[in-house]
């Protein structure tokens, strides 16, 4: 996959030798590593699994192949304002799609990437439990209901 | 013990507790088909994803079908393996699985040693549903100097996952991203090569389809064989004779040499030489390196390193490369026999024959695909011509004698060209475990104590356990031997040694199961060790009907020291059969 070089600090990888430590650098605890690494660096790039995967003792494949599995885990740095699309079955049927289209036009994204400027970054999720406001757009913590196609560019002016 | 009693297919078995569903049936004779499924038993090591459903069966009460490789059995179950309900649900796991699935089987390389297409036509499918509208996911081809990723064609069955992590602890290969683009791939779906695989290949022999197959040489070596104006000689390793007659139908733990070299012949190779040769060569020169650093441990040099680890297994010196770099000094470091054979003829035999390297094509005929990259490392080759030009499997001379439409089993047994065909038993015994580290035994004893060995076979050396040990009497000194085949056993010798936890001598490993006679380029034993066990027995057979057993008594390599190198370990011998080793680790580092 294409990949963009990160050059990590020696305070960076200090830091992740620490999170590693207080799993007891256990080859069971890799998923929880992840968790509390993407919490600190906000993704996680092929450098820093490459250090995890030295900690634990596991091979790079393996921490590759977790990160890659479960979908809450980025190798992109999310962007300033990370924007989510409910494309659960309420949002859907009421045209969350054609909202999901319109910011995808706009920002030039796809869901996954990150805006070249890093202020924006396009996500989808299912259902956020709030079907009687479908479609549903959760831009950072702030949740937008009722979204159409032509609020879209509304939206974004407030993070301008 | 405690044991379960069930009724499957209306038949009552009993069996220890834990045991699968799948097993039980097997028991009573039930064959259920699988297809990610794989045990092999002897080796520890069972595969069982519950991955392709293809096993599934009907259990009472139970509302889902339940597959029979995970599922264990519990007392009272009763079981029914082939009701329409299950075909049924077998043969759309099948079709669901081969519509993501390319249909090239005419030009696959794995047709007719195919898993999946043998299942296919167990199934009796026939079409499949939807394939016109089907969308296939698809992934780029990945070519290694070994190994060719094709995976278009992977099933996910993970068995090429379980023998790389589990088996080899080598950690190249992982199950990544998930739904339909999900596939095993080496870290951040790079390339092989920028991996720490070693190319042993056993994620090659265990797959069911053509996701991982080696890289043919076969195409080059014909092209050689009818250039005029190249002379073509061949070698072929010790292991390579004890599995060739699986190909052609004969009985695992045939040994067919006579019949190998014929076909040699008939192909038209001008000289037909054996590998084992230089096999009794590499004892010539591992021996002597191990009794001067024996003799000057034992007096006293502290800067001498013991133990001595052999280094004619291209899988193993890979895995100490990318795992061990701090201790590059601690291997052997002479050639492998596939390539002191090569540095031999293109110096000595061409001399002999008055011809250039370059006019000369050296191809090997191995049980390994290690054995592809290994010749073409630069580190063997002259003015960008490499020692050993092609190296192909075991598989591939197969397909080559088919391809010549040659009768093998019909053909009367020839001999090996001399001078580089002349072999001992102690060569032919490199193919299995224990068989190199035994061989340098038989040398190295009558060189140290100068006596003459009454009793040549070291039965204490051999066997199929992952990991031994023994100590040899030299007339008074015990020498401490280990022995390791499997990567993941000579990890675990590994790190005793470099933790300073052991005191070995001398230690053999080989990086595939029973040593070559389980290479990554022999014929399939899909999941069968019975067959190593044979082809086992075929060397050692080989190794008793020798006239001449040791390597020092080899008359052409007494000579081919008179006349060429001196002795061993002399200046030329250094030049040409000793190489040094390389820090892969920052390989492994994806920068």
């Amino acid at each position: 996959m294409s990949h963009i070089k990160v050059e990590l600090k020696q305070e960076q990888i200090t830091k992740l030798k620490e999170i590693c430590k207080s799993f007891d650098n256990e080859a069971g605890e890799l998923i929880n590593v992840l968790h509390k690494t993407q919490e600190t660096f906000g993704y996680l790039p092929a450098e820093v699994q490459e250090v995890i995967a030295r900690e634990l003792n596991v091979s790079v494949a393996k921490v590759y192949g977790v990160v890659t599995f479960y979908s809450f885990f980025t190798m992109i740095p999310k962007g300033k304002h990370p924007i989510s699309i409910c494309t659960g079955t309420a949002c859907y049927v009421r045209g969350a799609e054609k909202v999901l289209d319109e910011f995808k036009r706009i920002l030039d994204v796809k869901v996954g990437e990150t805006s070249p400027d890093g202020k924006f970054s396009l996500s989808c999720l299912r259902c956020v439990g709030a079907c009687g406001l479908a479609p549903v757009v959760s831009v950072g913590d702030k949740i937008y209901g009722r979204v159409s196609p032509d609020g879209v560019k509304d939206i974004l002016k407030e993070y301008e | 013990m405690e044991t379960i009693k069930l009724t499957i297919d209306n038949k009552p078995v009993e069996v220890p507790a834990g045991t699968s569903v799948y097993q039980a049936a097997k028991n009573l004779g039930i064959d259920i088909p699988v297809l990610c499924y794989m045990n092999l038993h002897d080796l520890g090591i069972e595969n069982k994803p519950a991955g392709c459903r293809i096993c599934v069966v009907e259990v009472e009460g139970r509302r889902n079908l339940a597959p029979s490789c995970s599922t264990t059995c519990a007392n009272g179950m009763v079981v029914k393996t082939h009701t329409t309900r299950v075909i049924n649900a077998r043969r759309t796991v099948m079709e669901l699985i081969l519509s993501d699935h390319p249909k090239d089987c005419l030009t696959c390389p794995k047709s007719g040693s195919c898993d999946l297409q043998n299942m296919a036509v167990k199934m009796g499918v026939r079409n499949i549903p939807g394939q016109a509208y089907a969308e296939m996911s698809t992934y780029k081809t990945d070519f290694s100097p070994s190994i060719i990723r094709d995976m278009d064609k992977c099933i996910m069955c993970r068995r090429c996952e379980t023998m790389c992590n589990d088996f080899q602890t080598v950690g190249a290969l992982s199950g990544v991203n998930r739904g339909f683009m999900a596939v095993v791939a080496p870290a951040f779906e790079q390339d092989l090569e920028k991996s720490p695989c070693t190319y042993c290949g056993q994620c090659v022999a265990v797959c069911p389809t053509g996701a991982l197959t080696e890289v043919d040489h076969t195409p080059k070596v014909i092209r050689a064989l009818a250039d005029p104006t190249k002379t073509v000689l061949v070698q072929t390793a010790p292991a390579v004779r004890a599995a060739l007659g699986e190909e052609f139908g004969l009985e695992p733990g045939t040994s067919v040499t006579g019949k190998m070299v014929a076909a040699l012949r008939q192909i038209g190779f001008d000289y037909i030489f054996d590998t084992d040769f230089a096999a009794d060569l590499t004892i010539m020169e591992e021996g002597t390196e191990l009794l001067t650093r024996l003799g000057k441990h034992l007096s006293g040099d502290k800067t001498v390193k013991l133990p001595i680890l052999t280094s004619c297994c291209p899988g193993w010196v890979g895995f100490f490369e990318h795992n061990y770099p701090d201790m590059l000094d601690v291997p052997s470091t002479a050639k492998s026999p596939q390539q002191m054979f090569g540095a031999i003829a293109k110096s000595y035999f061409a001399e002999k024959l008055g011809k250039k390297r370059e006019e000369l094509v050296v191809v090997s005929v191995m049980p390994c695909l290690a054995k592809k990259y290994e010749c073409q490392r630069d580190e063997f080759k002259v003015d960008g011509n490499p020692d050993v030009d092609f190296s192909i499997s075991t598989r591939e001379l197969a397909h080559l004698i088919k391809e010549f439409n040659i009768g093998f089993n019909e053909l009367a047994d020839e001999d090996f060209d001399r001078p580089l065909g002349e072999s001992t038993g102690a060569s032919v015994i490199f193919g299995a475990t224990g068989g190199v580290i035994e061989a340098a035994t038989r040398t190295a004893y009558e060189l140290h104590t100068g006596k003459t060995l009454e009793k040549v076979d070291f039965m204490e050396l051999r066997g199929m356990d992952g990991i031994r040990s023994a100590t040899i009497d030299f007339n008074g000194l015990p020498i401490n031997i280990g022995i390791a085949h499997g990567l993941g056993n000579a990890r675990k010798l590994l790190d005793q040694v470099r933790a300073g936890k052991t005191n070995y001598h001398a230690i053999e490993i080989m990086a595939c199961p029973g040593g070559c006679i389980g290479g990554g380029g022999q014929p399939l034993h899909h999941g069968d060790t019975s067959v190593l066990k044979a082809r086992t027995k075929a060397i050692y057979s080989e190794d008793t009907n020798k006239k001449i057993r040791k390597s020092h008594e080899n008359p052409y390599i007494i000579k081919l020291y008179e006349e060429f190198l001196g002795k061993p370990m002399s200046h030329k011998a250094h030049e040409l059969l000793h190489t040094h080793y390389f820090d892969k680790s920052s390989k492994d580092i994806f920068i």
